[in-house]
């Protein structure tokens, strides 16, 4: 009972830490777009509007008001799925964020994914083979991986995969109309470039987390009872090096998410970047309050489910903050 | 060992190229030459020429000034804000000055860089400077955590008792006692932040957002190439490996400076 009684301050605790961070996130972006200049309604309808067609637009737009009402009326429009109509294209900006999700959400997860296919078995090698060539390999290869920018490597990629051998488009997305592979091609050589750095990082942190248990006394009594090298790596190390590991994974997805945004334009992909960026160009704010504050959400959310996760994993941790 | 020598020699490389760059480059960008455009490598051109018929070599040269000044200057706004936090924080363990600035830095974490240095140049535009204030933005925190968690070890040693037996006040103590103790610490993050600031500067440049033309930046020669790269590859390729070479220096330094500095670190281990 004691038990379930920390779990649930834990619980409530965090879930409070959560609002707080929403509350203010949201709050330093909405000041962040009031302090800029020109109103959206008179660029929309440039210099000539008549006065009465502006106060209509204005109205529409949810523009008047105070900015405590325009704020709450914000948010209690996203807590409901509405993000407003974008001033550009005048059509709702929820509409436009879900169409680009499909794009973005699968590269981040193919690339998560990417990421710790790679990490796992390398991490793991090399820290089993502590000091050997093959360790030097691995840390070799992962201190060029964090050094390289990754659109640059995506471009060297297109050069080699789509240009020469032409196994992957250069650019562009099929849509997922086409098949589940012809969406998975168009998003390999994207996915591939985001996962290179986090998979470096996290194959070092997975060797060191490793090395670190391997180090304490209770693999050496596992192993002094008989188990064998290979048995209590996985049995006893692994399990227990996971907790670090969780956090970079945890940390990560909220990278790929907004990294992406970069590699989106090298490959032209119609995802959540492209359309920060073309909203950031066309002045169309609203958009790009939106898409931020969408990924901030999901980064805050991320890291809740990931300490989550940790209590569920480390009963030690539930009383800790 | 020589992990850090390779580190020290391509830091010093790029910084070297970086000076010279103020007072000598093999030919002037401003000029521009169209029919010495898109050349390979040669002796006239080491790096070859762009499709202005500029030197690329001047070019990187050029660029590794703004790198160079925009990662700096962001760690600079990131120690310069985040080590008296930091200090604040730790010296009064568990007060409210504590948890505000804690909690301000979650709230930093929770937003990506690339998400600030976005919102930053939506609101006031693109431009080196900005550029400079969402990196350095985002450093805050690095130092403020390292600091704090730094402090707080040393805060219960004797020796600090002594200080304040000896009456000296918090703010004395944090300067006097604590900062010159986690100097190693801040070397070894400053180099590491910096090396993660010149990718960011990159990442930027190239979408746009960084230094605006004409100051010469890495980012945005490969953004330029980026239409040229199936005729004309080494327009991409060096300025690419300047990024990786100077960020690879830096890591290197970084972590050759950790073994130097903690012997305690185990060789190898990380």
């Amino acid at each position: 009972m004691v038990e379930r009684g920390r779990m649930g301050r834990f619980l409530i605790r965090r879930i409070f830490g959560v609002v707080v961070a929403l509350v203010v996130a949201s709050g330093v972006i909405f000041l962040c777009l009031e302090i800029v200049p020109g109103d959206p309604a008179a660029y929309m309808l440039g210099v000539n509007a008549r006065p009465d067609t502006l106060a209509a637009l204005r109205a529409e737009l949810g523009l008047d008001g105070t900015a405590l009402q325009r704020y709450l009326s914000w948010v209690s429009g996203m807590l409901r799925g509405d993000f407003g109509v974008s001033y550009t294209y005048r059509t709702p900006v929820s509409g436009m964020i879900y169409d680009r999700m499909w794009v973005s959400l699968p590269l981040a997860l193919y690339a998560l994914g990417l990421s710790v296919i790679i990490a796992f078995p390398a991490g793991i090698f090399a820290a089993s083979r502590r000091g050997s060539a093959g360790d030097l390999g691995v840390m070799g290869v992962t201190q060029l991986g964090v050094a390289v920018p990754n659109f640059w490597f995506a471009m060297l990629m297109v050069v080699l995969f789509a240009i020469k051998l032409r196994w992957f488009p250069a650019g562009g997305f099929a849509g997922w109309d086409k098949g589940f592979w012809a969406g998975m091609k168009s998003l390999t050589l994207p996915a591939v470039a985001l996962a290179l750095p986090q998979a470096s990082i996290l194959t070092r942190v997975m060797r060191s987390a490793l090395l670190d248990v391997l180090g304490e006394d209770f693999i050496r009594t596992a192993r002094a009872k008989g188990g064998s090298r290979g048995r209590v790596l996985w049995a006893h190390g692994l399990r227990n090096a996971l907790i670090p590991v969780l956090t970079i994974i945890g940390l990560q997805f909220s990278f790929l998410l907004a990294g992406g945004i970069i590699i989106e334009n090298v490959f032209y992909l119609p995802g959540l970047g492209r359309l920060v960026f073309q909203a950031i160009s066309s002045r169309d704010l609203i958009v790009v309050e939106s898409v931020v504050m969408l990924l901030v959400f999901a980064v805050i959310a991320v890291n809740f489910a990931v300490d989550l996760a940790y209590g569920l994993v480390d009963p030690r941790l539930r009383g800790r903050r | 060992m020589r992990g850090l020598w390779l580190g020290i020699a391509l830091v010093v490389l790029f910084a070297g190229a970086a000076l010279v760059s103020f007072f000598w480059v093999p030919y002037d960008i401003a000029q521009l030459k169209i029919a010495e455009k898109l050349q390979g490598p040669s002796w006239a051109h080491w790096l070859g020429t762009d499709h202005f018929g500029r030197d690329i070599l001047s070019m990187i040269m050029l660029g590794a000034r703004t790198s160079i000044a925009v990662a700096l200057v962001a760690v600079g706004i990131g120690m310069g804000f985040g080590v008296p936090l930091g200090l604040l924080a730790a010296a009064r363990r568990g007060g409210w000055i504590d948890e505000l600035v804690m909690r301000g830095n979650d709230l930093i974490f929770a937003f990506p860089s690339l998400l600030i240095a976005i919102l930053i140049t939506a609101i006031f535009g693109a431009s080196a400077v900005n550029a400079i204030v969402a990196i350095g933005i985002f450093n805050i925190p690095v130092f403020a955590r390292l600091v704090r968690g730094g402090a707080l070890g040393l805060w219960a040693r004797d020796y600090i008792l002594s200080a304040r037996v000896a009456g000296k006040g918090q703010a004395r103590i944090s300067v006097e006692h604590i900062l010159p103790n986690l100097a190693n610490l801040l070397i070894v993050q400053g180099t590491i932040q910096f090396s993660l600031g010149i990718l960011a500067e990159a990442g930027l440049s190239y979408v746009g957002l960084g230094a605006q033309p004409p100051v010469p930046s890495w980012g945005r020669m490969l953004a330029d190439s980026q239409t040229m790269i199936s005729f004309a590859p080494h327009l991409a390729l060096f300025p690419g490996m300047a990024i990786l070479l100077t960020v690879l220096g830096l890591n290197l330094l970084g972590d050759g400076l950790r073994d130097v500095m903690d012997p305690r670190v185990r060789r190898g281990a990380r």
